[in-house]
């Protein structure tokens, strides 16, 4: 019996890898149990989807035609079509704005309101509620406090810009050119709160003597903000900017309340007009089109983003 | 903004206050659409807004908070908020413990790889697969249940990450220290790496609460009854109701009420949140 003990160490309960001393290894099955719900998970609803999304966009399926319910092998014709498609290419456009008018005034406003926020002063942590409490609603609550928020005649919306000398249109959400206006207004006001704290986070950071020291170099304030901490906080910036980016096109909540994409198509963002060919037009094979294009893009921004802050990562503050 | 240097003189004093009170002037102005929707849902209904009169008429009512409930089923709604949240987290909680366990403590074959498969899920946001992830939810017969609202998300690929990440940080001799005193591999995490963890874990499940309480689009496309609709797809049916119309005095107290829970606990856990929620970019 006494010749057992050694081998038992080495099969250790706990499944930790002691130094083997022979080159007999035994699989230990343990760790692959424990990632297995995990993965198992993460293939049904993110890696098979996706292989089905670009499978299924090689062929045309219409739920609601009868002659085309059963999938037919059609090559890369759904591709074609939608390049060629007018509709879709006002909707790349539209979500071209939305990232545009969105994803850059979102971050100047969170730098802003870090800024502000970042002094020790009474009455700061109300502002910072107020700043950041957008961030915890739901998008669907926040665009039907807009949409009585920007009700024409004596919504507080349009007084305001009233009193401070607009006399344009007031149907913000049935304009076509103020809709999609309309959306990435709330979007912002939104989502400023929420980047504002990874800036709040990046300026106490900072270390303070590189302030102290430009201060006696007779340094400005401007200065200091704009060749100091705004460049030393780069890497916030990337992060920021990578998590804006992706909110854009996964972000379409607001969408269904304020405008329904319209009016005609001026409001519909990609996301969106994935929603409608699948599940108002029932097209699956376009619908799969899109949502491989969906991917592509996403994949690209999120891998060349991360390459990016590889490079320089080395200055991390 | 750079505390560096107290302000000293006249003209530095000025400066400090004025920044002070456009801070004010921003942050008022960001509140004001929802204190507005707060005054508007007081209103009595007899006694609708109207042009110059825009503010609160007396007497203040809770009727709207009252005929809303009734219009629509938002018990239920709250019901099935609660138990898509509630079953997401409790899966979450034990599917990434166990993935950032193996990956913190054990070396295996293809580790690696299996790593950066699951981070797929962060760089493919589940919302994007939502026409394909609809045929896997109608496969599996599941279609319009609370369970396939949240079992997309019973993996998460975030959470493994930041687990693993604070199980990292747990120091290699206080592992070793367990495993000579004869820990198993559950009593090892437990005993040793859970503890220090906790606040990640705890930060995790605010993000992933706060995530799924305001989904809107998953919810939207795979429920199809008030037996498993959420509030946020339950709020914006109350909203297309014919007989609502422009009342916004009961639209705002519907809105209202859906955000009040989580508005609460925000306000009771303020700095978690606000950690929970740095730390969660990719939510």
């Amino acid at each position: 019996m006494t010749n057992i003990a050694p081998s038992v160490r080495k099969q250790d309960v706990s499944g930790i890898p002691i130094p083997e001393t022979g080159n007999r290894r035994r699989l230990n099955p343990l760790p692959y149990l424990l990632i297995l719900p995990t993965i198992f998970f993460v293939a049904l609803f993110t890696v098979w989807p996706t292989l089905l999304a670009i499978y299924q966009s090689f062929f045309r399926q219409r739920l609601n035609i009868l002659k085309f319910r059963d999938p037919t092998f059609i090559g890369l014709e759904n591709y074609q079509t939608l390049l060629t498609d007018e509709r879709f290419l006002r909707v790349l456009q539209n979500t071209f704005y939305y990232i545009l008018g969105t994803v850059p005034i979102s971050i100047l406003l969170a730098f802003l309101f870090a800024l502000l926020l970042n002094r020790k002063v009474r009455g700061v942590g109300f502002a910072r509620l107020g700043f950041f409490y957008p961030t915890i609603m739901p998008l669907v609550s926040a665009a039907t406090i807009w949409m009585f928020f920007f009700t024409p005649d004596y919504g507080l919306f349009n007084s305001t810009l009233q009193l401070l000398g607009y006399s344009g249109p007031q149907n913000w959400t049935g304009n076509p050119d103020l809709a999609l206006l309309a959306i990435m207004i709330v979007m912002v006001w939104k989502n400023a709160g929420f980047y504002m704290i990874f800036y709040l986070a990046g300026l106490q950071s900072l270390p303070t003597d590189v302030f102290e020291a430009a201060a006696i170099d007779g340094a400005s304030s401007w200065q200091m903000l704009w060749r100091i901490a705004f460049p030393l906080l780069r890497r916030t910036t990337l992060f920021i900017t990578t998590i804006a980016f992706i909110g854009a096109f996964r972000e379409v909540d607001h969408i269904f309340v304020l405008t329904k994409g319209g009016p005609s198509r001026a409001s519909t963002v990609l996301l969106y007009h994935l929603w409608q060919v699948r599940f108002e037009n029932q097209d699956v094979g376009q619908a799969a089109a899109i949502t491989v294009i969906l991917v592509a893009v996403l994949l690209i921004f999120t891998i060349s983003n991360f390459v990016v802050s590889e490079r320089g990562g080395s200055d991390d503050v | 903004m750079f505390d560096t240097v107290p302000a000293r003189g006249w003209r530095a004093k000025l400066g400090s206050g004025l920044v002070s009170v456009g801070t004010a002037v921003l942050a008022i102005f960001w509140a004001i659409p929802v204190l507005w929707a707060i005054v508007a849902s007081l209103r009595p209904a007899n006694n609708p807004l109207g042009r110059g009169d825009i503010w609160f008429s007396f007497p203040l009512t809770i009727e709207n908070y009252t005929r809303a409930w009734s219009l629509a089923p938002f018990g239920l709604y709250y019901r099935n908020t609660f138990i898509i949240v509630g079953m997401i987290l409790g899966v979450q909680l034990v599917t990434i413990t166990l993935a950032a366990f193996a990956f913190a403590n054990y070396e295996f074959g293809g580790k690696r790889g299996f790593f950066f498969f699951i981070l797929l899920q962060m760089m493919i946001p589940t919302t994007a697969l939502l026409a394909p992830n609809f045929s896997t939810i109608r496969q599996l017969g599941i279609f319009d249940t609370r369970l396939a609202v949240a079992i997309p998300f019973f993996g998460s690929a975030f959470g493994t990450f930041l687990m693993r990440q604070a199980f990292l940080g747990v120091p290699r001799d206080l592992v070793d220290a367990g495993v000579i005193d004869g820990c198993n591999w559950h009593q090892l995490l437990r005993n040793v790496y859970l503890p220090p963890s906790i606040p990640t874990l705890i930060a995790f499940g605010l993000s992933s609460v706060s995530f799924h309480w305001n989904a809107f689009l998953w919810p939207l496309i795979i429920t199809n009854s008030d037996e498993s609709r959420p509030l946020t797809a339950g709020l914006v049916r109350f909203t297309q109701l014919g007989e609502i119309g422009a009342q916004w005095s009961l639209l705002t107290a519907a809105t209202l009420m859906v955000i009040a829970p989580l508005f609460i606990a925000f306000l009771l856990f303020q700095r978690r949140f606000i950690q929970s929620f740095m730390h969660s970019g990719i939510k």
